[in-house]
Formats: C-alpha cells, structure tokens, sequence
C-alpha cells in the first residue's frame, strides 16, 4: 500500500514540469502558434528560476524569473512569426537551440564565478517543500497523494482550471480559440489577431519556464545539473498536448499518465511485468502517435485540435 | 494608429539586392553574437578567433586534425540536411530526421554485428542498402498517415524520433546487447569500418556526390519538378495530373533513406557502434540548414559548413571563457536574424501618414532592417 502511494505521489512529482510545459505550449496552440521551443524556453526558466533562487533565496522571485526569462524568449518567437511572419517551425526549433544554449553559457558561467557547481540553501529549499494541507493530508491512503503536494503542483492544476474556464466561459476565450480555429473569421470580428498571439505565446512560454524551474529547484535536489534536467520534458510536453487533445483540464490527467509512464519503472516489480525499461519511456510517444492518428481520422468530429494550428496569418491574403 | 503601418508583398528583389540583405543579416548576426560574448565577460574578438582557429588550425603533429574533425561533423549534417531538402520542397515538414537517421543505423547494424565475415564492399553495400531501406520507410510511415488520414506530419515525424531514439536503447539492453549488465551492442570488427580518404572516412565523398545528385534531381529529374509542384500547390498538381499520393510517398521515402544513410555512414565511419547519441541532433539542425539554404544542394552544403565550423570551433573555448555551448547561442542567433531578414527579403513596410498628406509619401521598408 505504501509503495502504491510513493508510486502515485512521484507520479504526481514527474508529471509536474511536464503540466507546466503542456498547459503553456496549449495556450501557444490554442492560438494557432504551434511553438517547438518548448524544450528551450523550459532550460531558460530552469536556469533563471535556479539563478534568482541563488542569489536571493526568495522563492518568488525565482519563479518570477523563471517566468519572465521564458516569457521573453517566447517574445521573440512571437515578433517572429507573427509580426515578421516567420515560419514556425523553424523558429520553433531555433528557439530550443538557442534556450538550451543560452541555459548552458548562462550555468557555466554562474558555476565559474561561484568555483564549482552552485547548491540552494537548506531554507530556500523548505520554502519551496511539499506542503501538507491541514487535516486533510492526515487522510488516510489519498492524504499523501492528493493534499500533501509541492505548491507548484497546487499552482499547475489551478492555472488548468482557470485556463479551462477562460476558454469555455469567457468572450475572450472564446476570441483566442477563433483566432486558433480561424484567424481570418476572428479578424473579420473585430478581434485584434496579432494581440491574441503574442499574448498567447508570451503567457505560455512563461508558464513553460515555470516547469523549467519545477526541475532546477525542486526535480535536482537544489543542485545545479545542466545535463540531466529537463532533458526532454519538452519535447513530451509538445506530445501531451495532442494526447489530451487541447483541453487544458484533460491536460492534469495526461500530465499524470505521462507521469506513471516515467515512474512506473522504478515501481512494478519484475516479477509483475517484465519488459525492457525502454518501452517504458517510449511508451508517451507511441500513445501521442495513436492519439494523433485516432483525431485525424475521426477529424468530422470535433477533436480540438486548432484548425490554423502552425500556420501563419496574413491579413492581405484573406 | 494601427493602420499607419502598411505591409505589403513587394516584387522579388533582385540577386545584387539579396545578396546585400544576406551580406546585412550576417553582419548582424555577427555584431549580435559578439554583443552576447561581450554580455558574458569575454572578447568577442578573441572568441570569434578562436573559433576559426579552433576549426581549421590542427596540433603540431598532425595540422590536419582541426579540419578532419569539422568535416567529420559536417558529413552527417549535410547528408541529412539534403535529405529533409527534399521533403520541404514538398511542404512536407519532415522534423524526423534524427529518426530516419536513427533507423537507418539501426538496419545497417543490423549487418555490421550479423555478417561481419563478409568480404568488406560487400558488406559495406549490404549496409548502405539496408540504411536505405530503414530510413526510407520510417520516413514512409508518416507519409503514408498524411496521405490517407491526413495526420500533421510535423507532430508526427517528431513523435517517431522519439520512437526510434528509445529503440536504440532496447536493442542495447536486449537483443543487441554485447556484455551481460553493459547497455551496449560493442564496437564494430574493423572489416566494418569506412575506409578513409584524407584522414577522414569516405562518407565525406559519398556526401559531396548526394549534393550534386540531389541538386540535379531536384532541378533536372521530372520527379524533382513534381515535388516542387505539390510543394507550391497540390491543386495544380492534381489538375496536372499527377498522383500527388505517389509523389509524397515517394519523396518522403527517399528523405528518410537520405537521411538514413547519413546514420550509417556516422556508426560505420566515425562511432564504430550503434548508440544513442549518434545523431548529434542533427537531425533538427539540419531542418534549419535547410531551410536557411533555401533548399539549394549547393547552399545546403556552404551553410552545413559553416555550422560545422562553429560547432567544432566552440569546442576550442576553454571552459573559463566560455562554455562551448555558446555554439548554440550563437547559431540561433544567427537563425533569428535571418528568419527575420527574411521578411525584408518578401516584403515592403509602407508608412501610410495622416489621410492629410498623400498616401505617396510612403517609405520603403528597407532602410529598417539596417536598425
């Protein structure tokens, strides 16, 4: 039993930068910016959250920094493709370039300066610790798992859910997935595409630096590990996306399979299932393809994937 | 407010014009990187030299080994630059490129352990044909999902790297596996091996010579045209009458064998094993390559170089200066600028001033992307 609950709880602990990275590479394609710097503006937020939590031990500003440093590399992305109409992939991927080197220059300069790798304060590391709801993580069996969670984890599944409302209940959710859906049929409507974009890209981008950080600080004990860190998150995250089919609240269950799939390993014994430990990291990405399959062919019925998704909007080609 | 700035296409610069915007954006993107090295506390001319020399000038024993190791990185990157070429003159965003590298390894291995015995061309043959073929049809299988279902195939070709990438990993630890408890399929017998010309195993040849067959099949051959026809309108395609199904399967067949071939030729030339890392990301680099180069077999080659040549030059930074990453930075420095400049190079920013004054007090664009 209690090896069921470690099982789920760190479940819940890899699944968390990956929540993050998906919610914000959602909110990207939700406004037909199909952004594959997730992975770099992920290695930006790890390396900015770690640093500001460093040199000021404040975990607010770690996370802010996380955010913001995502949120400008995102910023280029978006002046790219949306205003000079760049395309998207490339400077999707040219982004993850660029984040991942800039993190690694950035870290290796900060272990320079400080002679050797940099590790956080015992303090800052308790701030950011697993917090035990009152009562309610005295449960017993669901405590550990549902209430006694990273406040991170808390803060992902809430931006899920106010993202869930914001597209489904709002008339601005509602101009955001048009512009996704249709950019044209937006513009004729009065909404301000170009806006809708950058301010999609920018808060996702920011929300994906978060994860970064998730890693940096929580992920790697408080030590700096560029190699080992996100290492990939980013590239599931981009597959989450279509394995929950866009719908931000579909995301903190997929976020959590994806995160069994990571940790199951270490959990079911051999004499349980014994296949090699290689089928389990491929397994997000065959079930992303299955997924990615199944809503192209059921493409008649509404699957959520935004229709202008990875293409640009030019105004005078309407 | 919103309405004073006009964007239109403008007519195709001509070659003097844009090559003055590539020389403009270049020089950019080198004030740019050497702005960044500066931020970092180094001189960015010291750096820069470095860089050059890093890639070109060897040690005193052998002056040639610099250059031996760039064109080392250089084969792969071109080879598989060529290959996604091909595809994007389709539209067809193949970003699996490191898996089509990957399976064509993993086939070409498949020889290498199994038939080593065999007579060397044989086997190098044995090989290259099966590199083909595995490349080949992981990049298929993506296109087979587009031409029947209509399934991105941007998401789908980098699902499958993934699928490729961890295939590795279970043949190391399973049925590959060389030593008990050593996730590894061990080092190739030396009949296996490339032979080397200059130092440097004979894929760099094999690679000159996909350039010039790539550039005349993409320009000379009628398959070539019927790729760059479904890439500027499937429509057109159709009424032409071609089997535009046949034409994706096809082209994407042979980017993945490309591709694939760039995987054998990188565990047979240069890693003498199958593993993980035998890509060296070059499957995303060379979408970027490509795409810098505007799919021109000739350019892909100049642009494979010069990213070579930054990639192994960084590695020449001692690591107090900098870390050898900066190569990174300063690549996507480089592709930002240029996929910005690209914009100037398609159209023309008009100033549309106050309904006042005439609208032909316009402004060419132009003199903006000097800022």
């Amino acid at each position: 039993m209690d090896n069921a609950v470690n099982f789920i709880f760190a479940a819940i602990f890899a699944g968390t930068p990956l929540l993050f990275g998906t919610l914000g590479e959602m909110l990207s394609e939700k406004a037909g910016c199909l952004n594959l710097g997730v992975e770099g503006m992920m290695w930006v937020g790890a390396f900015a959250g770690f640093f500001a939590a460093f040199k000021t031990g404040s975990a607010m500003l770690s996370i802010l920094a996380a955010f913001g440093a995502a949120a400008l590399c995102a910023a280029i992305y978006a002046f790219l493709t949306v205003t000079l109409r760049a395309n998207q992939n490339v400077t999707g991927l040219t982004l993850t370039t660029f984040g991942i080197g800039l993190s690694l220059v950035l870290g290796n300069m900060m272990c320079q300066t400080n002679g050797g790798a940099p590790n956080l304060s015992a303090a800052f590391t308790t701030k950011i610790a697993p917090l035990n709801l009152p009562l309610l993580s005295d449960l017993p069996v669901v405590g550990k798992p549902l209430f006694s969670l990273y406040p991170l984890t808390y803060i992902a599944i809430a931006l899920c859910i106010a993202a869930a409302l914001f597209y489904k209940k709002t008339r601005t959710g509602l101009s955001v997935r048009a512009v996704g859906e249709n950019p044209a049929a937006a513009d004729a409507a009065g909404v301000n595409v170009s806006a809708v974009k950058y301010a999609s890209v920018i808060l996702g981008g920011g929300i994906c630096g978060i994860g970064g950080a998730f890693m940096s600080l929580i992920t790697a004990n408080g030590a700096w590990m560029p190699a080992g860190i996100v290492n990939g998150f980013g590239w599931i995250a981009v597959a989450l996306v279509i394995f929950v089919r866009w719908k931000p609240l579909l995301a903190v269950l997929g976020a959590l399979s994806f995160g069994v799939f990571q940790s199951m390993r270490y959990y079911i014994p051999d004499s349980v299932l014994s296949i090699p430990n290689a089928f389990y990291q491929m397994l997000p990405f065959v079930l992303t393809l299955v997924v990615l399959v199944v809503t192209s062919i059921r493409k008649s019925s509404r699957t959520g994937e935004p229709g202008a998704i990875g293409v640009n909007y030019y105004r005078e080609e309407r | 407010m919103k309405d004073i700035i006009h964007i239109t296409k403008r007519p195709e610069r001509s070659a003097l014009s844009s090559l003055g915007l590539i020389a403009a954006a270049l020089a950019l993107a080198v004030v740019a990187g050497g702005v960044f090295i500066a931020l970092m506390g180094a001189n960015p001319f010291e750096v820069y030299a470095t860089i050059l020399k890093g890639a070109f000038v060897g040690s005193k024993r052998n002056p040639l080994s610099a250059i031996q190791s760039t064109v080392i990185l250089f084969v792969p990157l071109l080879i598989v630059s060529l290959g996604l070429s091909l595809a994007f003159k389709m539209r067809f965003w193949n970003i699996g490129g490191e898996g089509q590298m990957i399976f064509g390894a993993i086939f070409a291995t498949f020889f290498a352990l199994n038939y080593s015995h065999l007579p060397h061309i044989v086997l190098v043959i044995l090989m290259f044909i099966a590199s083909i073929i595995g490349g080949g049809l992981w990049g298929l299988i993506p296109a087979l999902f587009k031409v029947k279902w209509g399934v991105n195939e941007t998401l789908f070709t980098l699902m499958m790297n993934y699928v490729a990438l961890y295939t590795i990993e279970f043949l190391q630890a399973g049925p590959w596996q060389r030593t008990q408890g050593f996730a590894s399929v061990g080092s190739f017998e030396a009949n296996v091996r490339l032979a080397q010309v200059g130092g440097v195993h004979v894929g760099w040849i094999l690679a000159l010579l996909l350039t010039v067959l790539v550039a005349v099949y993409m320009s000379r051959a009628k398959q070539g045209y019927e790729i760059a026809v479904v890439g500027e309108s499937q429509a057109t395609a159709r009424y032409a009458g071609m089997d535009v199904k046949k034409v994706v399967l096809r082209t994407m067949f042979i980017s993945g064998a490309i591709c694939g071939v760039a995987g054998m030729v990188q565990i047979a030339g240069t890693d003498y094993t199958l593993s993980t890392g035998l890509t060296g990301g070059v499957g995303f680099s060379g979408i970027t390559v490509a795409w810098l180069a505007k799919l021109n077999p000739f350019a892909v080659a100049v642009i494979a170089a010069l990213f070579s040549i930054l990639e192994k030059g960084s590695k020449t930074i001692p690591v107090d200066v900098m870390s050898s990453e900066a190569s990174r930075v300063l690549q996507g420095i480089l592709l930002f600028v240029f996929l910005g400049a690209e914009f100037f190079r398609c159209y023309a920013i008009k100033l549309r001033l106050p309904p006042k004054k005439s609208a032909s007090a316009a402004q060419e664009g132009e003199e903006q992307t000097d800022g």
